[in-house]
């Protein structure tokens, strides 16, 4: 049924968005390609878990998850970026893998490797509008990922943090020079971006109500095409790709196979590489150096 | 020697070989995290040819590295396009469609995978290995890698040098994906079976990661650092469940001490007099 | 009787958008002449260099090298064709020594074989011609140095090295002794003689009035992208247009 599909790419669209912005924050202001942020996706998805197994009510599991992981994105931060700042791109990015790797195991070993479960739905029931039925989680994911969406949108555009934000995604010697402390922005950009990437764990977790150790992973891969496709210079692209993608990948499994699915995805992500490098939002060539 | 240490070493000889494959293209300013499609492709032909078609392994190699590196020489032009960390992505997006392809490729078994190929001896593997590193490190002395050296660290000053650097970035692409479509050809002989799962992301973050441990600025890095990659989880076996993790900080380390990886010019200098003298 | 142009500008002209940064500038460069470029900043000078070295597409004219057109020719082409070229702000291959910056530069091999063998077998030639290039540049003691370690004024050197080793006809010097003292400009300006007297054409560009009054055969003056005025030094220091375009950039 296609508005059902619809839905569904919709709710899938909003994860890839959250995570795509997450990759976006931390790329467009640093340059640096985060690969362990599919982890503190997985991670935020645990804490959320822990803290609804512990039977604390919903809101305590999505703080629990977005502080979660925004903690462990400071660490990430001070290790694995802050002292090879200075290093060409691949050494902070296989830096980011490092920890990536240890993450996983760390997670292996204190919630275990199989799938972990929630005995109960965590937001049970359905609204039916017509054709289409929408699962209250579906409402939930979609909801705080707009709510999220627009906090981050005022938080960039209209707090002096946003504004340090964008001078240093601009030009950061400039921006250093009219006083803008780059460690301090910067370790705000690791804050949101695990503030984000912890939100879409917990919201995908509760929705499939099973999450595993390597849940990050593929959606990590997915969730760079959409950063991409929707405009590395502008992280407000993600905002339009993910819901695009998650609809064509919903489309594309329900009438193409499962299988051509990734081709297409990313496929796309290459043609808009090299067709229009700034994205889809991304504004003329010219721009290419204005990222947030 | 035990067979669990022979898979070993074999692993060892084939990650060395992707490595270089890494290595070669790095050497010209490109970074390729799409290098297991090409192993991908190097494995599917080469099994293809010596299962379907009946050829022995060693013509079936050089066929499947010609035409991967055919693929690869395409791959190269619209990838000019693109800098560092753009590149880095368009690559990873290449490998993705790659493996997504052979997913598809029914007729070499889709997501069931492929087998009947004869096994080869890690001896084979080490024939190869040894061989185009070999070549690598005399090619490192040659006017070449000079040229090569000169597009990665300024491409317009090479052109102004008389360097056609497009040649030359294209060229690497082409060189790399051929070495790893050995890689590939010998990997599916060894373990008999190859599945698309073999050839993804993960396979191409460990040819990288060989290199960029192992020693980025010479050819016998790639050889170090899948020794490193290979042996050092089993020596940390003692850690049992947090071997993983151990073997992540381990990488952190070296990242944050060591940046241009475990081998140098000039350690390599100093242990090849020793080893002369 | 004039000796045929090595270097013939016609009526080059280059646009960026609606700015000419080049409007139809016309002039030659005879064989062993060294010729100077002098203007206010911005005046198009080094834009002249990027057209003749084939870094910027011209939008009309010509370039003829020794009577061949090399117009718009891809930028390895036009090196090879014989046209080098040194950069204001200098650019040396960062991770490469001296001595490599003299072999990666030597004329260009057809020979497959010779480009991919170790040089020191295959190539013994351009061994030879490496040192001899690092004897008359003074360069002998840090050969085995990376060339970006080296202090200001041996860099310059080092470029000027890297850009005569495949002897070209014409040697293109952007701002040879920016940031110098007299003494260290001194020296580039007796290295250039020397270049000229082995049979090298040189055209540069240079702010420093003193040093171009010097060394120039010929002086060529360029503002807002055209030529304004030209001639013997001694001609052009006097010429009342030049000094209006300096003393007008100054107000």
């Amino acid at each position: 049924m296609l508005l059902q599909q619809l839905v569904n790419g919709l709710t899938l669209g909003a994860v890839y968005t959250l995570i795509a912005l997450s990759f976006s924050l931390v790329m467009g202001i640093l340059g640096v390609l985060n690969l362990a942020i599919a982890e503190l996706f997985m991670l935020g998805a645990y804490f959320g878990f822990t803290a609804i197994i512990a039977q604390l009510p919903l809101p305590v599991a999505l703080a629990a998850a977005m502080l979660g992981s925004a903690l462990v994105a400071v660490v990430i931060q001070k290790v694995a970026y802050e002292p090879l700042r200075n290093a060409p791109i691949v050494t902070p990015m296989l830096s980011t893998l490092g920890f990536s790797i240890i993450l996983q195991n760390v997670a292996t070993n204190v919630w275990g490797s199989d799938p972990l479960q929630l005995t109960d739905e965590v937001l049970p029931g359905r609204l039916t509008l017509g054709p289409v039925s929408i699962s209250t989680m579906q409402l939930l994911v979609m909801g705080s990922t707009v709510t999220l969406v627009a906090i981050l949108a005022f938080v960039v555009q209209k707090t002096p943090a946003g504004r340090a934000l964008r001078a240093v995604a601009e030009n950061r010697d400039v921006a250093r020079l009219l006083g803008v402390s780059a460690a301090r922005v910067t370790l705000l950009a690791f804050v949101l971006s695990g503030v984000m990437a912890g939100a879409a764990g917990v919201l995908i977790g509760m929705h499939y109500a099973v999450i595993t150790p390597y849940m990050g992973v593929d959606i990590g891969l997915k969730a760079i095409a959409v950063m991409v496709i929707g405009g590395t210079t502008r992280i407000w692209g993600a905002l339009v790709a993910g819901p695009l993608i998650g609809i064509a990948e919903v489309m594309t499994v329900a009438y193409g196979g499962s299988q051509v699915r990734d081709f297409v995805v990313y496929g796309l992500m290459i043609l808009i590489l090299l067709l229009r490098p700034q994205g889809i939002l991304g504004g003329s060539r010219s721009e290419q150096g204005q990222r947030v | 020697m035990s067979t669990y240490y022979a898979g070993l070493l074999a692993d060892v000889g084939i990650l060395t070989l992707g490595g270089l494959s890494v290595y070669i293209i790095l050497a010209t300013g490109q970074l390729s995290l799409g290098n297991a499609g090409f192993m991908g492709i190097g494995a599917y032909i080469t099994s293809y040819l010596t299962v379907t078609l009946g050829l022995a392994i060693t013509p079936a190699l050089f066929i499947a590295a010609a035409a991967s590196g055919l693929i690869g020489i395409i791959v190269g032009f619209p990838a000019l396009r693109l800098r560092g960390i753009y590149l880095a992505m368009a690559t990873l997006g290449f490998g993705e469609m790659v493996r997504s392809f052979f997913l598809n490729l029914s007729a070499m078994g889709g997501s069931s995978g492929f087998h009947g190929m004869k096994h080869i001896s890690v001896g084979y593997i080490w024939l190869w290995a040894t061989g185009v590193l070999l070549v690598v490190m005399l090619l490192e002395r040659s006017r070449v890698w000079l040229e090569m050296q000169a597009v990665h660290d300024d491409e317009t000053a090479a052109g102004l040098v008389g360097l056609n650097a497009t040649a030359i970035k294209v060229g690497a692409f082409g060189a790399g994906a051929a070495v790893a479509a050995i890689s590939g050809g010998l990997f599916a002989h060894h373990h008999v079976y190859i599945e698309p799962g073999n050839f993804g992301f993960e396979r191409s973050i460990d040819f990288v990661l060989a290199v960029i441990l192992g020693g980025s600025t010479v050819g016998p890095g790639a050889l170090v650092g899948s020794l490193v990659l290979v042996m050092l989880p089993e020596y940390l076996r003692f850690l049992a469940d947090w071997r993983l993790a151990a073997f992540g900080v381990l990488l952190i380390a070296v990242l944050l001490v060591r940046r241009q990886g475990i081998l140098d010019r000039s350690l390599f200098r100093r242990l090849s007099l020793r080893g002369a003298a | 009787m004039t000796a045929p142009a090595l270097l013939s500008l016609k009526n080059v002209t280059k646009l960026f958008g609606g700015i000419r940064a080049l409007a139809d500038v016309s002039f030659d460069v005879a064989p062993g002449q060294i010729v100077g470029v002098i203007g206010p900043n911005g005046a198009g000078k080094t834009s002249m260099f990027n057209v003749i070295t084939g870094a910027y597409k011209a939008d009309s004219g010509q370039v003829v090298l020794a009577g061949k057109d090399v117009t718009n020719q891809p930028p390895h082409r036009i090196a090879r064709a014989g046209i080098s070229r040194t950069f204001q702000n200098i650019r040396l291959f960062g991770g490469m020594t001296v001595w490599e910056h003299l072999l990666v530069s030597q004329p260009h091999s057809e020979s497959l074989m010779r480009r991919v063998l170790p040089m020191r077998w295959a190539d013994p030639a351009a061994l030879r011609r490496a040192e001899e290039v690092l004897a008359f540049f003074g360069l002998e003691e840090m050969k085995d140095r990376n060339a970006r370690s080296l202090p200001y004024g041996l860099q310059r050197r080092v470029e000027m090295a890297r850009a005569v080793t495949a002897r070209p006809k014409l040697l293109l010097l952007d701002e040879p002794v920016a940031g110098m003292n007299h003494d260290e400009a001194e020296g580039i300006r007796k290295l250039i003689l020397r270049l000229r007297a082995d049979g090298l054409s040189v055209l540069l560009i240079e702010h420093d009035m003193a040093f171009v009054m010097n060394l120039c055969d010929y002086l060529h003056v360029v503002d807002f992208g055209a030529m304004i005025a030209h001639g013997r030094p001694e001609d052009v220091r006097a010429d009342p247009v030049v000094l209006e375009a300096y003393l007008g950039r100054a107000a």
